[in-house]
């Protein structure tokens, strides 16, 4: 009966498993489909699944119409820099709250996160004029110190998290042994930390893959990744939706495949020290 | 020898290159805007010292960007696509530079004047318009006819319900008529503001005391939500421009009022199921003096911060110039030209027998008067908005009232009186009158 019990709940819980992925899916899927069709059948009222004249004009339309190529490597420098130096801060930061700790910790970590809690248009107009007066507006560089600043509280949020799952006798026992402070992290903390270390990272690659407030307002011409992109193909006048598809696709799709090939990484780091 | 000729023709060419200016454009992706772009290797050709740099983005977005540059001088752009909304507010800023020097060939009178107008402060122009367009009625012939009735030139609202209802099929999937819902104020405010005008309802007094308590408000919104919910399609709540579009381009609405740009999309053979089927007429009037159309142009400016207002105008003249519309002609054919901006487009057989909607277009931009838009006097510009930097922000919060009321969230009475309070609250933070 217990067997039995068992094998009902668990055929459930994937049959609802399936439909919150596929709910979760479907609008991506869909997004892909669109992107093969004509703009025609993109705004058809009986939509088709499957059986429609399959094109790649829409691909094509994009890429000669757009630098898909540049805006693709902004993205990569901005995403993949911003998140390497927020964890070249993030680390000894989190180091010291979760095992260096003073009364005020806390308070830190909550000033810290809420920053987050402040709309960031509330200071769109300051940091615009000192974009502008040092001349970081439309620089990847500029965008990458912006990253890393929005970033940074998820960041060492996360790793506290997961450096408060290490005891502390092991990095006590490394400093009876004579380590220094770096060689505590490099050599200890960080091995032992590593899912931890590997899915913020990833985390805060896509967050900043996908971020589209101040990628949009501080750049132009020249570092615009691919949420500008993307946004060149939404149109107030016209019917464009197929290309705009594309377009999403072309920008999703190198963080999909990211996302796929770290997936267990992923997994790992976020479910590190969920079960003790 | 060879050597130093090579060496020679790599400096020659590196100092081409240096010598270059760039001019950075800020754009929307409407269909004309991509025209421009294709074509703008001819510009390069004819400037060989200027180079082309182009930011296309969302209208929103575009606004937000451009908006906040312009207001921080942060010199991003040279070129900046804008509308008639912002130019006459921020050319009184003197965030624009005026367009002084467009070049002999440019002919700036042949511009219409009603669009001219609009771009024009003090007397002086800040922004050449690269399209116009005005609000008209498109309507299936072949429903029309079936259902025993012909669509004058210049139709009343009340007559326009008579065919809604007549051409209401749900059964078939048709609606009788399509309309903005989605709220916003370049959205469903734009269309019923403008109605509003040959309602005889107007935004605002003399001094600029909100009137959405006036009846001529209750009429104009009684009568929207009346028919929309009779017979407008389902969920009209959040249909804008594209959604209607696609509604009428699929052959789901009877009638569909929205700008006269529109024409060359329903007409398009391409994408267009009902292509050869649609009529054209002016919007609609309730014999008060005044139509339901608006005016709007999408123009190109110079923001004052620009350090390459000479390149910048160069190009503007290229963009907006006779030339230009020719040059579309030649590659696009005549059907592609941007319309509603200069007098001699209109006089052109070739344009006029390609595009059966120009006359209506003409006609509809030549009868609007921003500066008197509605039956009684009113203190500001714009015909579907109000030319005043509050109007963004107020015309949104009014339009969601507006498609509150359509969705049936509230009644046309309360979403008036929710709009007179929010509007007269803004105002007076706004310290109305100045």
């Amino acid at each position: 009966m217990a067997i039995k019990s068992t094998a009902q709940s668990k055929l459930i819980y994937t049959i609802l498993a399936w439909t919150i992925s596929g709910m979760i899916f479907f609008p991506i899927f869909w997004t892909f489909l669109t992107s093969f069709k004509t703009e025609a059948e993109a705004i058809a009222s009986n939509p088709s699944l499957f059986a429609f004249d399959w094109t790649l004009q829409n691909y094509s339309d994009v890429l000669s119409r757009s630098p898909y190529f540049m805006h693709f490597w902004n993205s990569v420098v901005i995403s993949i820099g911003s998140s390497l130096i927020g964890l070249l801060i993030a680390i000894p930061a989190a180091w010291s709250m979760a095992f260096v700790q003073t009364q005020r910790t806390k308070n830190v970590l909550m000033w810290m996160l809420s920053t987050k809690m402040l709309p960031p248009v509330g200071v769109l107009i300051p940091i615009y004029l000192l974009y502008r007066d040092f001349a970081l507006l439309d620089t990847k560089l500029g965008l990458v110190i912006i990253m890393t600043m929005i970033n940074l509280p998820i960041m060492v949020w996360m790793l506290y998290t997961y450096f408060r799952e290490i005891p502390n006798e092991i990095l006590e026992a490394s400093r009876m042994d004579g380590a220094t402070i770096g060689e505590e992290i490099f050599h200890v903390l960080l091995p032992i930390a590593l899912p931890g270390i590997a899915s913020t990272l990833l985390l805060n690659v896509i967050l900043s893959w996908n971020e589209a407030f101040w990628t949009l307002i501080l750049t132009a011409a020249n570092a615009a990744p691919l949420t500008a992109f993307i946004a060149s193909y939404s149109s107030p006048e016209g019917l464009f939706y197929a290309k705009l598809s594309a377009a999403s696709a072309m920008a999703i799709v190198p963080i999909l495949i990211l996302g796929w090939f770290s997936q267990k990484q992923l997994v790992r780091g976020l479910s590190f020290g969920a079960v003790k | 020898m060879k050597t130093k000729l090579l060496t020679l023709a790599c400096c020659l060419m590196s100092l081409n290159a240096f010598s270059k200016e760039t001019i950075t454009i800020a754009t929307v992706n409407n269909g004309d805007m991509i025209t421009m772009k294709e074509l703008s290797s001819d510009f390069e050709a004819k400037n060989p010292d200027i180079e082309l740099k182009w930011v296309t983005l969302e209208e929103n977005i575009l606004r937000q960007r451009v908006t906040t540059d312009v207001a921080t001088k942060g010199g991003q752009y040279d070129v900046m696509t804008i509308g008639t909304y912002e130019v006459p507010i921020w050319g009184k800023q003197s965030w624009l530079k005026e367009l002084n020097n467009l070049g002999e060939n440019y002919d700036v009178d042949d511009i219409l004047p009603a669009i001219r107008s609009g771009l024009t402060v003090d007397n002086k122009l800040y922004a050449a318009p690269f399209y116009g367009e005005s609000s008209m009625v498109m309507y299936r012939k072949d429903l029309m006819e079936k259902a025993g009735l012909t669509m004058p030139k210049a139709p009343s609202w009340d007559f326009i319900k008579t065919a809604a209802k007549a051409m209401n099929d749900k059964k078939a999937g048709v609606s009788g008529i399509c309309l903005r819902g989605k709220a916003g104020w370049g959205e469903n405010v734009a269309l019923i503001t403008a109605m509003s005008n040959s309602f005889g309802a107007r935004w605002f007094d003399e001094n600029w005391k909100p009137q959405f308590n006036t009846p001529q408000w209750k009429a104009t919104l009684q009568y929207y939500v009346d028919i929309m919910k009779e017979y407008g399609p389902a969920g009209s709540s959040a249909n804008g421009f594209n959604e209607n579009l696609a509604l009428f381009q699929t052959g789901k609405c009877g009638i569909w009022i929205d700008a006269t740009v529109a024409g060359a999309f329903v007409t398009n053979i391409v994408d267009s199921d009902v292509a050869d089927k649609v009529g054209f007429a002016l919007a609609p009037d309730n014999n008060l003096g005044k139509r339901g159309n608006w005016l709007w142009s999408w123009t190109l400016a110079v923001p004052a911060s620009s350090k390459k207002s000479e390149s910048a105008m160069k190009f503007i003249s290229w963009a907006t110039s006779k030339d230009y519309t020719q040059l579309v002609a030649k590659q696009k054919g005549w059907a592609k030209v941007p319309p509603g901006t200069r007098t001699s487009l209109y006089k052109n057989s070739n344009y006029m027998e390609s595009a059966p909607f120009a006359q209506i277009t003409l006609e509809s931009i030549e009868s609007a008067d921003p500066k008197n838009p509605t039956v009684q006097p009113v203190p500001y510009v714009g015909m579907q908005f109000v030319a005043i930097p509050e109007f963004q922000g107020i015309g949104t919060a009014v339009g969601q009232q507006f498609s509150a009321a359509l969705a049936g969230q509230m009644t046309v009475d309360q979403a008036l009186q929710s709009s007179q309070r929010l509007v007269e609250r803004a105002m007076r933070k706004a310290r109305y009158p100045k």
